[in-house]
């Protein structure tokens, strides 16, 4: 599905990250942990093609990512829901239309998933912000939208960034429960945090597997979790 | 051309790059209208001048006045049996005094001027051969003079030519200004709308798709614009004194429409829009390409 293979990449001659190997099967749980800077975002970025890497083979479906067109690589995005921290939202679209923007750019026309972006919406508890512009709702709010849009192609990969980065300790149970309920549907889940009391609540909740990013390396997390 | 509404609106609605688009693409179009009117006016001076002056020419007598009766007798005899020739017609006292009275006045005492007799010519199938009327007047009727106007004929004729091209050279140069500006205007929006691109790019959107949301946004400012602009310049054109329209033998004064001419006003919006449209066509491609 997702795959890298002794990548190593950074920036400037001073590597971020060294010779890691990674491999997302599907249906399968990560988290993917670390100090700030530790380059978690980079090998998320590294995931979905935002990054390309300097040395090693991030295969995408099956593509090696550094071969494939910019168009393809936009392809390969269809199938990879994306969650950062910061959300990233057109600011001057509703929430219901940021949450439909990757049924738009696909070419289906948005009227055409009605039922489903409401469904959605209800689903993250956003029916009543529909309307909302992004700068109007909260930061679980927005983070709760975001995962919808992540989620209304039904990708097959969801990549979380910091997810609960900016949001209390209840929201951030909720948004765990909706990414588990995601991978007990089927999708193949990873979640880049430093918070390790939410890792050890979801390890009640699914199998997961937790890495952790130090001194360069890809390695397994240690007994704490 | 045609995209989904809902698409488009990913381009923000509003903002600096969208007022300097519609506002730089209705001046341009403004100037166009006048541009344009200036080319088809002076197409039309130089085709009137040179329709007016071909096939006609004038025979200037200048003789004693005990002589002059003989020599205008002679040189029309002269001009009967001139092969090209016409007709052949003496302007009268009166005739000649309407013609000098709106540069003289109204009490111009004509009688007692000593004024050349004039002989109007017009040309019959393929025309005199005017160098062998010239030696023969110069043998039969030594006061007389063939003035066939291309002396003045000609040079106003190029002028006006020249004025016609200049009008199409300046609609070239607004044409390309306009690109220039909806480049530059493009460029900025691509900057300014970064984070727009990456979020559409976050959620799977190809370039072509990306560019065409642009390009149908800024195509529509600059055919909204332009529009606007081409109103305002016919408005323009419309108001001029009225003599200064169609219709009007003076050379400034001819500037305008006519008849037909009107309908190439809505090609100037369209052809803003043409242009705009591979602008941020070009550019954005170029621009998403860059940044990929």
């Amino acid at each position: 599905m997702i795959e890298l293979q002794d990548v190593t990449h950074g920036y400037g001659a001073s590597p971020l990250l060294a010779r890691i190997s990674l491999s997302l099967a599907p249906g399968s749980f990560h988290f993917l942990t670390g100090p700030s800077g530790a380059g978690k975002t980079t090998l998320i970025k590294l995931c979905y093609g935002e990054l390309i890497a300097g040395q090693g083979r991030v295969s995408l479906f099956g593509q090696d990512a550094a071969a494939m067109s910019r168009d393809d690589i936009a392809l390969a995005r269809r199938r990879i829901g994306v969650v950062h921290q910061d959300c990233q939202f057109i600011d001057h679209l509703t929430i219901a239309e940021n949450v439909a923007l990757p049924v738009v750019v696909s070419g289906r026309p948005a009227r055409q998933i009605g039922k489903d972006l409401d469904d959605l919406l209800g689903w993250v508890g956003l029916s009543a912000h529909r309307s909302a512009l992004p700068p109007e709702l909260s930061g679980g709010e927005r983070q709760r939208a975001a995962l919808a849009r992540a989620v209304i192609m039904s990708p097959e990969v969801i990549l979380a960034d910091e997810p609960t980065g900016n949001i209390d300790w209840e929201m951030s149970l909720r948004l765990l429960a909706l990414l588990v309920e995601l991978n007990r549907m089927g999708r193949t889940v990873l979640i880049a945090t430093h918070d390790l009391n939410l890792i050890r609540q979801a390890k009640k909740q699914v199998a997961a597997r937790v890495l952790r990013i130090a001194n360069r390396q890809l390695l397994a997390a240690g007994a704490e979790l | 051309m045609v995209g989904d509404v809902q698409a488009d609106r990913v381009v923000p609605p509003t903002g600096f790059t969208a007022r300097l688009t519609v506002l730089a693409a209705a001046a341009m179009a403004f100037l166009a209208v006048f541009a344009l009117a200036l080319s088809l006016a002076t197409g039309r001076l130089a085709e009137r001048w040179s329709e007016a002056l071909t096939g006609s020419a004038t025979i200037r007598i200048t003789a004693p006045e005990d002589q002059m009766e003989a020599q205008v007798a002679a040189v029309l005899r002269l001009l009967e049996t001139t092969p090209g020739i016409g007709t052949a017609r003496l302007i009268g006292r009166n005739e000649q005094k309407a013609l000098l009275t709106p540069w003289f006045g109204p009490d111009l005492p004509l009688d007692t001027l000593p004024l050349p007799a004039l002989i109007e010519i017009t040309e019959r199938g393929r025309g005199y051969d005017p160098e062998g009327l010239r030696a023969r007047l110069a043998g039969e009727a030594p006061g007389a003079v063939l003035d066939n106007h291309s002396r003045w004929r000609a040079p106003l004729v190029r002028a006006a030519s020249r004025l016609r091209a200049l009008g199409l050279f300046s609609m070239l140069l607004i044409t390309a200004t306009t690109a220039l500006i909806i480049t530059l205007a493009i460029s900025a929006a691509l900057a300014a709308n970064a984070q727009v691109i990456r979020v559409l790019r976050l959620v799977g959107a190809q370039d072509a798709y990306i560019a065409g949301a642009f390009m149908r946004r800024y195509t529509a400012r600059a055919f909204t614009g332009a529009l606007a602009g081409t109103i305002l310049g016919a408005l323009a054109i419309r108001l001029l004194p009225a003599g200064a329209r169609e219709g009007s033998d003076g050379f400034l004064t001819g500037l305008g429409f006519a008849g037909t001419d009107w309908l190439l006003l809505p090609l100037i919006p369209l052809l803003a829009a043409l242009v705009a449209f591979l602008a941020t066509r070009a550019t954005s491609l170029a621009t998403l390409k860059e940044r990929s």
